[in-house]
């Protein structure tokens, strides 16, 4: 167990220094790409940029220049954005991160249950009109794009239908800290949770129903069958736990890979400030360090999301424990 | 001679299987009936796909009901069951029909220990305590010769050895008394010697027991060591049933001496070529509407293209136009006289 959680540390630390290695040497040691120059802007002069150069130690060796680089980031943590000298890069993505986790866990909540509902309903009705339309709904939600199904949450609950008895709990955009409010905190986040979720919960009831229709062929479950056991029980207990498998997987891609900042869609349409907007602002600015930033703390998600599945996967399939 | 005094515990007349395919639906069993009384062994002998399987799982209701016809009339006890609710057959299937699968291997649920797996059994159809469902379920397991059978109820499947598992499962189909037990080709995927020890057990369980065993199997060896009564099938028709030893001593129909021939002698010299019988069995949409054995009979003449009729000899039923006169030559020619012995 020790050993395991060392192995998947090391695991992380090899990860994040890949990452970052790369982000760096993509702005620094592209051919081409002068960071002194685009910092300084368009037209400006050459003793501009040299200052610039100068200023931020890009006349440095770059190895030099990635040391310095992570030890502001990681060590004394003061380092701080190129395009905006007094916004440090640290307490920016700390007070970005529980805007997207709330977002992405709450949504994560709605999807599972959503997606094995779905997809065991279908997979229970199968064939049937209920299975088609389940099916159907769900290639919709697949299908709607995040930013246009949130604006039209959006329209219909902030504007047109905001004054009736429906949507009048519905407060303005934006985020309120769980800590200080956690009723608005709830409410200001239903609507883009559902919004999130609604792709997710198509896609993960359809590979459901795809997996539990084929664990139906299995021999186990005709056995369970010749057991005299319920439909239900025979669903849930053998056909649906052996199903979870790829279920879990892409939810620890997702789950990481969203949490990291994928979420962007739904935070700029929901006015939510979290890391997927940090992330997309900083790289419309090209801001080096708060980029490597945020791509340091997504890639500490996505390990992390992917060793809680390794878990998982050991706590549903006895197959997978070592002895 | 014949033991007709036992009551009759299944009765199965007139079965049909139908099948919904693209071209239409397709037959996989037609008309088959048989008796089983209890505390009997019937073995059901035949080659893949001649419907042997299908015709177990249908009057389990383990079919798929959406895709499946199921015609005729299955008696349980004396009650019919083909079309009882699915709550009733759920109370039989389990509590009075055990199932024995055919491969130990998938049969069981990978992700439960075994012990649990037989509890969960026990559970369904009796109300008693999870600890007293454990503990009966390592008796079981001591009874079907797990050597140790406190630590094999923790295990799960995948620790197990396959014969081990054809055990477990052997175990849980046991958990519940059943008076009958079906057994789909319950050694076709065991080494030889685990085979024989799984068919020993299953003859000594039917002693303590006294469960009646529907045994499908195309090992014609196991047939002749455990069967009392046999049942031949072809291409979805059984073609010839009757007591184990006038199957073995006088066979009627062409096919079951074409099985026959192909068993290696225990004694004479080596044949340099064991007979095999020509072309392969037909698939349910291409059987002929006459004798489904006909296209591959050495015997076969323009008459078979219709019905065959049933000869009785004895006990013993065959779906054969050979009658009485001329089989005692033809059998000559298709069986070496060893087996005849």
């Amino acid at each position: 167990m020790f050993f395991a959680i060392l192995q998947r540390l090391g695991q992380m630390l090899f990860v994040m220094f890949g990452i970052s290695a790369l982000v760096f040497l993509i702005f620094f040691a592209t051919p081409g790409s002068d960071p002194a120059a685009r910092l300084a802007g368009r037209n400006a002069s050459q003793e501009t940029v040299e200052a610039i150069r100068k200023e931020f130690g890009f006349d440095r060796p770059l190895p030099v220049q990635y040391v310095v680089m992570m030890k502001r980031l990681f060590v004394t943590q003061d380092l701080t954005s190129f395009v905006n000298r007094g916004y440090r890069i640290v307490p920016a993505v700390v007070a970005a991160a529980p805007v997207t986790i709330s977002l992405v866990a709450g949504a994560a909540i709605l999807w599972i249950v959503g997606g094995i509902f779905v997809g065991v309903i279908a997979a229970l009705t199968r064939d049937t009109l209920i299975d088609r339309g389940l099916m159907a709904l769900a290639l919709i939600g697949v299908s709607m794009p995040v930013y246009w199904l949130g604006e039209v949450m959006n329209l219909i609950s902030q504007s047109r239908f905001h004054d009736t008895w429906m949507f009048s709990w519905v407060p303005a955009l934006g985020y309120k800290p769980l800590m200080e409010d956690p009723v608005g905190w709830f409410k200001t986040l239903v609507i883009p949770w559902f919004t999130l979720a609604a792709l997710y919960i198509g896609i993960y009831g359809r590979v459901l129903r795809a997996n539990l229709v084929e664990a139906y062929q299995e021999d186990f479950i005709r056995t369970a069958r010749a057991k005299g056991l319920s439909p239900a029980r025979v669903m849930v207990r053998h056909a649906l736990r052996t199903s979870l498998i790829p279920f879990v997987t892409m939810f620890g891609l997702d789950f990481g890979v969203l949490v990291g900042g994928a979420a962007l869609l739904t935070e700029v349409v929901f006015g939510l400030n979290g890391v997927g907007r940090l992330t997309y602002q900083a790289l419309l600015n090209l801001d080096l360090p708060m980029i490597l930033g945020t791509v340091m703390y997504a890639s500490f998600f996505v390990v992390v999301a992917n060793a809680l599945v390794d878990v998982v996967y050991v706590l549903i399939d006895p197959r997978v424990r070592g002895n | 001679m014949v033991q007709q005094d036992k009551p009759i515990l299944l009765d199965v007349a007139g079965l049909s299987v139908s099948f919904a395919s693209d071209r239409g639906l397709v037959q996989a069993v037609r008309d088959v009936s048989f008796r089983v009384h209890e505390g009997e062994i019937l073995s059901i002998v035949g080659e893949s796909g001649s419907g042997k399987s299908v015709t177990l799982l249908s009057l389990l209701g383990l079919h798929d009901r959406k895709a499946t016809r199921v015609e005729g009339s299955v008696s349980f006890r004396g009650k019919p069951i083909l079309d009882l609710p699915a709550s009733q057959m759920r109370a039989i299937r389990g509590r009075e029909i055990g199932l024995i699968s055919q491969d130990p291997m998938t049969a069981l649920t990978p992700v439960y220990t075994i012990g649990w797996q037989i509890a969960e059994q026990i559970r369904a159809h009796e109300n008693i305590s999870a600890r007293a469902a454990h503990r009966r379920a390592i008796e079981l397991l001591g009874e079907v010769g797990l050597s140790n059978p406190g630590e094999a109820v923790d295990r799960y499947p995948h620790q197990l050895s396959g014969g081990m598992r054809q055990r477990a499962v052997i175990a849980m189909a046991l958990s519940c008394n059943p008076v009958l037990l079906v057994a789909d080709e319950p050694t076709t995927a065991l080494d030889v010697t685990v085979q024989a020890q799984v068919i020993d057990l299953l003859l000594r369980l039917r002693k303590d027991f006294g469960s009646a065993i529907i045994l499908i199997t195309h090992d014609m060896g196991v047939v002749a060591e455990v069967a009392e009564q046999v049942a031949v099938m072809y291409a979805g028709r059984i073609v010839e049933r009757g007591r184990t030893e006038e199957i073995f001593s006088a066979p009627l129909h062409p096919y079951t001496w074409g099985l026959m021939a192909s068993i290696p002698p225990l004694t004479g010299p080596r044949l340099t070529k064991l007979r095999s019988i020509p072309g392969m069995p037909p698939t349910p949409e291409t059987v002929p509407d006459g004798c489904g054995f006909a296209p591959r009979c050495a015997f076969a003449r323009p008459i078979c293209a219709e019905r065959p009729p049933l000869q009785k000899v004895g006990g013993q039923a065959a779906l054969c136009v050979i009658d009485d006169a001329e089989r005692p030559a033809l059998r000559r020619a298709a069986l070496p006289q060893e087996e005849l012995a």
